[in-house]
Formats: structure tokens, sequence, C-alpha cells
């Protein structure tokens, strides 16, 4: 995370004094503030990993911009009852409607028309959120509305928070925690297998209902330290991010809430370190370089994946090696096999075929006798016999049982001979009635074959 | 929309309590499917025997599946009644098993094979209740029973089509149930699969259970099933495989004789104002 603070270090020398005393918990309010997102992160992680997992995603975006219009809406009731405009429950409450209502537009237009899931989500979002654009100018206008302030809920200042809205939050966010544990396995089946749950006798709506539920109560907490324009990076950047690292379904959840909960405290920390800059870009921004980290070194990540795919093709490399030494001394009837017939038998350049000798003397398939020629040690010889016998089983197996040229199988069984199992080549063996272990002569002539084409 | 169509049956069918056969263990009665008021399935009478194994047949849109789903409650129905040993589906759902097509589900899912088979536990373990020993144990001897038990931990995308297969029918062996509803469970699996997929059904027949599979393979018809129900938007015909899986009723179930009721169908989907494409 070191690049992070270079990235905003707008004024350098300045940030990081303010980082350390955010860090120290110097100022009495940066304990509430830390306290406060660090619980909206756990929440929105726990209950995150069910959206993502129900591919809902794009519906929390639509339920945090929807909440702008209950928010003024709320400010505007509450100016007028005369109490105190900013009372952050009264707002959230207005938000939380609003979210709802949004979700249920979703809902209606989905049942009552054609159109497809995305165009319902973009036009509530949208309407929604350019509704509350208007009534938040509108808000600004009034006399004695003192409305400054309302449009942090836009991108979010997790300084404004004070110690009741921690309270809050944290105890809003630990009820959603909780329920989420409580109904851990319903909601697994329900983003799992949702008719299989429902012909089973599970409520599948109710269910429905309380994920969306929390979804929107975790949104809402978050307009005020993340912003609504964000909100739902904390809700699915945590668990995509644990699910390139796990495929447990309760290690991905507690991973996804300590990712939210580790993100969104470090960026408000950085966001309070930098003047006038906005929480929720930052929380975002680190949401996602854990993410791209993930993203190569993850288990189920790019990385891995592609070292597991070399370590595969340079024992195919390694194997023709050694079937091209089997089939030179089959050809010649000597031991020693010389490179230079080697590298008749496949398309190698000389370097390549250099690095692959190199490569199985190391394994121990092969040695060298002089610079010019090779042996096959014990070991190589066994591994070399196993996969000529593939090879050739294969071969058999294509012209007699697939109708296929002589001509043409050695190119097939090339692909073929390093994946056949024991199981395969034990029911090949039966089918063709070839001796177990023996290898059959091969039914084209040896020599420039396979990928020499 | 949905609370004005038990109305609607009641005064389209107003006998029918007789009609249902008490003791069949899945009784289905003027049973008539819409979507967006296009009728997929028309006027469907059945009752399937007990402690068979049956087999619903019939060509691609045919309304193989949304018979099956119509039975289980899982898409509303147009009219038409079901019963599980002479009682609604509501209250009979522990005793009825439901093997989705295996496409319906994400197999990328973060959940081990044993996870996916524990599931057809949860019912009776009830709301809220974590799953302990005992349902995994319970999980692990349906696994076996099909075959996988050395698979128990694999995450169940590195497992073959054929292998995913079996864990949909190991999680509802695992439910216990007395009727097993399946939907192509046969489809684009190994040989392998196949025969250990047949060996569970007979198995499960010879414990008096009762199995509905929707098929694909006329060829095994006769080989794997003692009853068929030939499918084409309505029963054509059903029965014990000899009697009523006959060319003739081959030829009227798969032959274009249903362009009439198709047609009609989409007038009425026309006439009810949704636009069609």
């Amino acid at each position: 995370m070191s690049h992070l603070p270079l990235v905003l270090a707008s004024d350098q020398g300045t940030w990081w004094p303010a980082f350390e005393r955010a860090l120290l918990l110097r100022d009495a309010n940066t304990l509430w503030v830390v306290l406060g997102v660090l619980s909206l992160g756990l929440a929105s992680g726990t209950v995150g990993a069910f959206l993502v997992l129900r591919r809902r995603a794009l519906t929390s975006d639509a339920i945090s911009h929807a909440t702008l219009p209950g928010i003024a809406v709320a400010f505007m009731v509450m100016v007028a009852f005369g109490l105190a405009g900013k009372s952050l429950l009264g707002l959230l409450l207005g938000a939380y409607v609003a979210g709802l209502l949004a979700m249920v537009a979703i809902v209606l237009i989905q049942r009552t028309t054609r159109l497809k899931d995305d165009a319902a989500i973009g036009i509530v979002l949208s309407v929604f959120f350019g509704f509350g654009i208007c009534l938040l100018s509108l808000v600004q206008q009034m006399p004695d509305g003192n409305a400054a302030g309302l449009e942090r809920f836009i991108f979010g200042k997790a300084a404004t928070m004070l110690p009741g809205d921690t309270r809050l939050i944290g105890f809003t966010s630990l009820g959603v925690i909780l329920l989420v544990i409580v109904f851990f396995k319903e909601l697994a089946v329900l983003c799992f297998d949702e008719s299989w749950a429902a012909a089973r006798g599970w409520p599948v709506l109710a269910l429905d209902f309380l994920l969306t539920g929390l979804v929107a109560l975790v949104t809402v907490l978050a307009i005020q330290s993340v912003g609504l324009v964000l909100a739902i990076a904390l809700l699915i950047i945590p668990p995509s991010t644990a699910l390139l690292w796990s495929h447990r379904l309760p290690v991905v959840v507690i991973a996804s809430a300590l990712i939210g909960g580790f993100s969104a405290w470090l960026g408000a920390m950085l966001s309070a370190s930098v003047a006038r800059m906005p929480t929720g870009p930052v929380i975002v921004l680190v949401c996602a370089a854990l993410f791209f980290v993930s993203l190569f070194i993850g288990r189920r990540g790019v990385v891995p994946r592609w070292l597991s795919r070399r370590t595969l093709s340079r024992r195919v490399d390694r194997q023709h090696v050694l079937r091209a030494c089997w089939e030179c001394i089959e050809t010649t009837g000597r031991e020693e096999v010389a490179i230079s017939d080697l590298h008749s038998m496949r398309s190698w350049t000389t370097g390549e075929l250099a690095t692959l000798v190199t490569r199985c003397v190391r394994r121990g398939s092969l040695v060298r006798v002089d610079s010019a020629s090779l042996k096959l040690t014990e070991a190589g010889r066994e591994r070399a016999h196993r996969v000529v016998r593939n090879h050739r089983l294969w071969e058999a197996y294509l012209i007699h049982h697939a109708d296929i040229a002589p001509s043409h199988v050695d190119r097939d069984a090339d692909a073929i001979e390093h994946v056949l199992d024991e199981d395969l080549i034990v029911q090949l063996e039966h089918l063709l009635g070839a001796a177990a272990g023996e290898v059959p002569s091969s039914p084209h002539a040896l020599g420039g074959s396979g990928g020499a084409a | 929309m949905p609370t004005r169509e038990p109305e609607q049956n009641v005064t389209t069918s107003p006998g029918l309590g007789p009609e249902h056969s008490p003791r069949s263990p899945l009784s289905i009665h003027d049973l008539t499917v819409a979507y967006d008021r296009k009728p997929v399935l028309w006027d469907v009478d059945l009752d399937v025997p007990a402690g068979e194994l049956v087999t619903i047949v019939g060509p691609n849109g045919a309304g193989k599946s949304t018979l099956l789903k119509a039975a289980l409650g899982l898409i509303p129905v147009a009219s038409g009644t079901v019963r599980v040993f002479g009682k609604p589906m509501k209250s009979q759902r522990s005793l009825v098993a439901y093997v989705p097509q295996r496409e319906s589900v994400d197999w990328d899912f973060p959940v081990t094979a044993l996870d996916v088979v524990t599931m057809g536990r949860y019912g009776a373990l009830g709301w809220c209740r974590p799953v302990r020993r005992r349902q995994k144990n319970e999980a692990m001897q349906a696994l076996e029973r099909v075959g996988l038990a050395d698979m128990a931990s694999r995450q169940i995308s590195q497992l073959s089509g054929g292998q995913q297969q079996r864990v949909f029918l190991a999680r509802a062996l695992a439910q216990d149930a007395q009727l097993f509803l399946m939907d192509e469970p046969l489809a684009s699996v190994d040989a392998a699969t196949e025969q250990a997929i047949v060996d569970v059904l007979r198995s499960l027949r010879s414990e008096g259970r009762t199995v509905v599979v929707v098929h694909h393979d006329l060829q095994t018809v006769n080989d794997y099933f003692d009853s068929v129900i030939l499918l084409n938007m309505r029963v054509v015909a059903h029965g014990p495989v000899e009697t009523a899986f006959t060319p003739e009723a081959l030829r009227q179930t798969y032959g274009g004789q249903l362009t009439i009721l198709s047609e009609a169908s989409e007038r009425l989907a026309r006439s009810s104002g949704v636009d069609h494409p």
C-alpha cells in the first residue's frame, strides 16, 4: 500500500503528520471515525459476499443512488417540523425509505414490462438520482434551510462522523452481521440454487427481501462516510477480492468482511490526512489496490494460473524429448542418441532443443555421453516408455475405433499422450487387446513426426 | 395477477376433488401453464403410479421442464391443481426432491461437492440451525451412493459435467424423499455416469420410491423406465411403456401436427396486448 500516499500527495510533506495523528488516534474524534468506518466495512463485506454471489451487484448501485431524494425530503420534513435538519438518523431513515421504493420500482418494471433487468435498474437509478439532485438544489435555496453539508452524502466525508453517528452505525452493522450469521445457510441456498430452494419449500421471496433489506441498510449507513455514488464499491470489491483467494463460502465471507473493514479504515485515515479529500473515492482506491494485488497473486489469480500452465507445458515439452529419444533408439537400434538425430524428429530450433535437453538432464531423465549424444537414464527410460505407450495406444484407438487414417493420428495422439491417466489406459488396453505395459509398434513412419508438420 | 389465479381455477373446474387419485404420488388435474399469457401446456391430467420409474419425453419446447416446475409451484399456473399423495404440494414439500437441470446454477460458486449435498439436509435441519457433523455424515452417505465419496472436498467447478450431475442427484438423495422429480439428469453425461445414475434410480424404485425423469433419449426408454408420459404441449399418451410407447404415439408427439395448437397460443398471447417481437 506504500504507493497510495504518493498518489495522494498533492502537497507532499503535509499529509504524513496528519496521517500519523489519525493513525495513532491523537484526535478524540478520530477514534469514533475509525470505529464507525471499520464496522461499516465489516458489515458491507459480509453482506456484499452474498450480493455478489446472487449476481445483484447493480441493484445495490440503484439503491444507493436512489437514497438522494430520500435524504433531501427527510431534510425538508425535519425543517418543516422544526427539528434539527441535520439529525443523521432522520436523514438515513429518509434514505432507507427511498432505497426501498427504488427496489419496488425495479421489481414493478421487471414484472409489468418486457424490459430487461439492467434497463430497469438503469432507469430507476438515474431517475431517482436526478430527482434527488433537483431536490438538493431546492433545499439549498430554502431561506432557513442551512443545508450546507448535504452534498457530503454524494462522495462521503467520514470526518463528519460524531460519537452518536458511530454508535448508530456500529450497532446497525453488528445487527446486520448477526443476521447474516443466523441466516447463513438459508442465504447460501438462495444464492446457489434459487429454484431448488423454492421447490424444497424455502420462502425464496422472503429471503430475497431479507438480503435486499440488509443491502439497503448497509448502503444507507455507507453514504455518510463513503458517499452514495461509491457505496457499491464497499459491497462489491471486497467479496470479489475474497473470491480470488478461496473457494469455501465461510472463508470467502470472513475474508470479504476483513478486506472491507481494512479498506474502509485505511481509506478514511488517508482521506483525513489530506485536506478536502472526500473519503469515498479514497476507500475505493484502497479496495481496488487490494483487488489488483489479489488479481495477480491470489490463489485463483493470474500468476498462479500462469505458473501451473507453465508447469504443464514444460512437462509436455520434456515428454516430447523423451519420446523422440525412445523413437531414435527404436530406429537406430543404438542406446546412444545423437542430438542431430533428435533434431530431425520434431520442429525444434537448435536453441529450443538444447534448453529442453538441459532440463531433461536436470530432471535426471537423460545423461550426456559427450557434447553430441545422450543416453536415457533408468528413470528417463521409464518415463519415455509411458509416454510412447500412451501415444501408440491412442493412435491405435483412433485407427481401429474412430476410423481415422494412420497418417492423421500422430498429431492427435501428440496432444492426448500427456493427459491419459491410468484409468483410461487400462480401458484402452482392454479395448485394443494389448498386454499391459507393452509398447505397440508405430502405425506410421517415425521421424519428422508430430509437431513437425 | 397471481392473486387472481386461484379463483380462476375454482371456477373452471368445480368438481375436481374426486378426480385426484389420493394414493398417487403425483396427481395433476387440468393443468394449464402460460408464459406471458402464451399457453405452453394445455389441460394436463396425470396420475403418476406409485413406486415406478416414470419418464417424460417429447420434443424441444414441448413443456417437459415446465410441467415439473409447474407441479412444484415454481412458476404460476393459469389453472389446474396438483396433489402429492392426495394433499397440496405446499404441505408435502418434505416428501418431494427436485433435481434441476445442471445448467441452472453457477458451478463457480464457492462450495464443495459435500457442501452442495449437505443442502439436501437443510430442510430437515430447520431454520437458522447450523450444520453439524451429523448432517455432513448423512450427506457423505448420499455422495457414496452416487460413487463420488472421494470427490467430497472438491470445489464444484473442478468436477466433470457427469460428476456435477451426480452431485445434484446426491443432494436429492440426501433429502430422503418419496417422490423425485428430475429434469434431464441423463443429458450430456458420460456412459459411466449414466450407468451410475440409472443404478441409483433402480435402487430408489426397489425402496418403493417414485421417480419422474425428464428424458431425451428415446432409445433407452424401454430399458430404463416402467411408465412413459409423451408430452407435446399436452399429454399425447401416458401409461406403461409397453402399451403407451407406441410408434403411433411417438409420431403424434414428434410429428408436426400441433401447429394449430401453437398458432392458437401465439394468438392468445397477441390478443392480451403484450407486444411480440
